[in-house]
């Protein structure tokens, strides 16, 4: 089986699928000759050619609006934003449109879209391209919101984004890019969206965390029974195997790199607290970023919870 | 009843040195030797950082950095046109206007270099800080035009922007606001013909960016970007003309982008190296330089002698970017609102 990074997983998963579903096309800035800005899509353009790998105009609004038009007429569109600190012109379309098509139209017309973007922080970039707001996305009913943390994952998540009948919004963690690589089967495989993923056994304490937290995550329980949970999903989240987790060690550490306020840590503490508080030994501890704008290179080490931080939480909820 | 005509319209195009430096005698702006020569030295200077900006990414001691090599005379020309009254809204590539207008140039560095301090601009400069988002800040300049009406002074607003820029709902959505209520904008646009690996006529159908402007309803002008004068005066007029109540303009500054994207993108992957050697000779400092020489305002001594002025300007420039201490984790918090909330005070204290 071929060892691949995030970066090739993603993009044999889109060269796969199109080859068997003649109805996918890409579209986004930069994502024909050019490969894209991460280099994804390199290689389409060449093999599907610029009707089904479309380089579009710098319009975000544009690419999530026609995506949709696309998705309502019998196509599967995969738009990709460049990055997410550029997804908000394309916010009202996903939020007003995409998401509610179903809906309006009393299940007449369906919206089966994915949006890839790149997210996240820790690659010296400039504003707006480390952003994490997945929860601005997990908040709206009627968008899915799937993050991949390893190469494998990707291609399983992304094959069954595309083949889920509703709009997915697909954050690839950008630190993860080019990071690890691991073994990925070439042909059909997918990974159940809506569904966690243990990743690492463990009695004492349950730690959940995704995208390029969890790799961190994973470093820093490292000597501890501890029990990592990769929800892959945001939303919807799958509760049941948190929850039965939870019920287990009794304890609870999230961990995620978006700011702490309203961020998706709160969602999952306030399930835990309404469906198994009387399981639990401590408090909920979240492991976050500041509530701070996203800062430049410079301090953006301080700004990502580190390995030290997240094992400091662990520590401190095994001392109840 | 027979179809007919209502309306016809026209583009401008304005260019006033040719490339070998002559020049429409006509055209040209009211300008002493020595604002001459300090065009000059500003387009030298923006090229001077600009290597040099190349020279420390690579040397890891800045981030991505945007080259704006080939853009100088749209930059410098624009921005030497505006009055210290009036506000800028700059986009990412600007470098040419910010050392124009006089930012300093550490800062510059410093921003690059990943560190917020270097957007604070010096009080009393009119100059909004640096853009990322592509096109959001455009209706940001009809607003700042709607505030300085309501001041009634005689400010205007210029912003600039890219050719990919004119692609976003924010770019129509802020044109048609400007027209429709008349405001003191100027639309600054340097059709480098590239965003990123998408050329112009990717971007859009329309054979002039400049154009875009009858739609709202005011004048669009194609200027040759790398005419430094062509610029200049067109500018200029577009500033007078806004100051007078006559409304808004787009100037397109047709120009090239001859470095890659930024130091993160490989331009071989997507543009024939022949296009940029088209365009070696219409260099615009080249130009200019050629155009100065033959009012004797330049000859290789001159341009030795400013050449070090300008690398002793950046190398003080580099020193003091590399000076001033890293920013503390607490500077963070420091600018999110005028007061912290406790939750954030907290995690300012907490921050390690
Ligand atoms: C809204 C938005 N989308 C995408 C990007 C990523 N991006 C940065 S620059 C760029 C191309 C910009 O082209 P143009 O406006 O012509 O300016 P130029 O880079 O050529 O100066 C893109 C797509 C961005 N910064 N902002």
């Amino acid at each position: 089986m071929p060892q691949l990074n995030m970066v090739q997983a993603i993009n044999l998963a889109l060269r796969e699928e199109m080859a068997r579903d003649n109805r996918l096309v890409v579209l986004g800035e930069d994502v024909g000759r050019d490969g894209g800005v991460f280099r994804v899509t390199e290689g389409l353009f060449e093999q599907f050619g610029g009707d089904r790998v479309m380089d579009t105009p710098l319009s975000e609004s544009a690419i999530a609006g026609a995506a949709i038009g696309m998705a309502v007429c019998g196509m599967r569109p995969v738009a990709e934003i460049q990055f997410m600190g550029f997804i908000y012109a394309a916010f009202d379309q996903l939020v007003a449109h995409a998401a509610r098509i179903r809906t309006r139209s009393r299940g007449r017309f369906t919206c089966p879209l994915v949006i890839r973007t790149p997210y996240g922080g820790g690659i010296k970039a400039p504003e707006l391209h480390e952003e994490s707001t997945e929860a601005l996305f997990c908040h709206v009913p009627g968008l899915k919101v799937v993050v991949p943390s390893g190469p494998y994952s990707a291609k399983g998540l992304l094959l069954a984004a595309i083949r889920d009948p509703d709009p997915v919004l697909f954050l690839e963690p950008t630190r993860l890019y080019r990071l690890v690589k691991e073994e990925v089967p070439e042909g059909d495989y997918t990974l159940p969206l809506g569904t966690a993923r243990i990743v690492r056994q463990g009695g004492a304490v349950t730690v959940v965390a995704w995208g390029s937290m969890l790799q961190r995550t994973i470093q820093a329980v490292e000597g501890y029974d501890a029990e990592v949970i990769d929800p892959m999903t945001l939303a919807p989240f799958d509760g049941e195997t948190l929850l039965a987790s939870v019920r287990k060690t009794g304890r609870l550490v999230i961990v995620h790199e978006a700011p702490l306020t309203c961020g998706l840590g709160a969602e999952i503490a306030a399930t835990v607290a309404e469906e198994a508080i009387l399981h639990l030994r401590g408090p909920v501890v979240r492991v976050a970023a500041p509530d701070v704008p996203v800062p430049l290179a410079r301090l953006m080490d301080r700004y990502l919870p580190s390995v030290e931080r997240i094992q400091a939480a662990v520590k401190e909820v095994l001392t109840y | 009843m027979p179809e007919t005509t209502i309306q016809t319209f026209g583009v401008r195009r304005l260019e006033i040195i040719a490339a070998d430096g002559t020049a429409d005698e006509a055209l040209l702006p009211d300008l002493s030797g020595d604002q001459l020569r300090r065009l000059h030295y500003l387009m030298l200077l923006t090229r001077t950082f600009d290597r040099r900006a190349l020279a420390l990414q690579r040397e890891g001691r800045i981030g991505t950095y945007p080259s704006v090599l080939g853009q100088e005379a749209a930059q410098v020309g624009s921005a030497f046109a505006l009055q210290p009254s009036d506000w800028v809204f700059p986009s990412f590539r600007e470098m040419g206007a910010h050392l124009t207008l006089g930012y300093p140039v550490h800062q510059l560095f410093q921003y690059w270099g990943g560190d917020e301090r270097g957007l604070r601009t010096p009080d009393g400069m009119n100059l909004f800080p640096i853009c990322v988002s592509v096109g959001t800040h455009i209706p940001h300049a009809a607003g700042a035009a709607l505030a300085a009406r309501a001041r009634g002074d005689r400010s205007a607003v210029a912003a600039y922007f890219g050719d990919g820029a004119t692609s976003k709902g924010d770019f129509h959505e802020g044109f048609n606001l400007a027209g429709a209520l008349k405001l003191p904008v100027v639309f600054i646009c340097q059709n480098n013909q590239w965003a990123i690996s998408v050329p112009l006529a990717a971007q859009t159908a329309a054979p002039t960016l400049a154009q875009k402007a009858l739609a709202y309803g005011f004048e669009g002008i194609q200027v040759d970007g790398n005419d430094v004068l062509a610029v200049f005066r067109a500018t200029g007029e577009a500033l007078v003309r806004a100051r007078d109540g006559g409304g808004p303009t787009f100037i397109e500054c047709l120009t090239y982008r001859m470095a890659d994207h930024t130091t993160a993108d490989d331009a071989s992957r997507y543009r024939p190296p022949a296009d940029v050697e088209a365009w070696r000779d219409r260099d615009p400092l080249l130009r200019f330089e050629r155009f100065l020489a033959k009012r004797g305002l330049w000859n290789g001594d001159y341009g030795a002698e400013v050449q070090a002025k300008a690398e002793g300007e950046i190398d003080e420039a580099v020193r003091r970017y590399e000076s001033v201490p890293p920013p503390e984790p607490g500077e963070m918090f420091a600018f999110t609102c005028a007061e912290l909330s406790p939750r954030q005070r907290r995690q300012q204290e907490n921050i390690r």
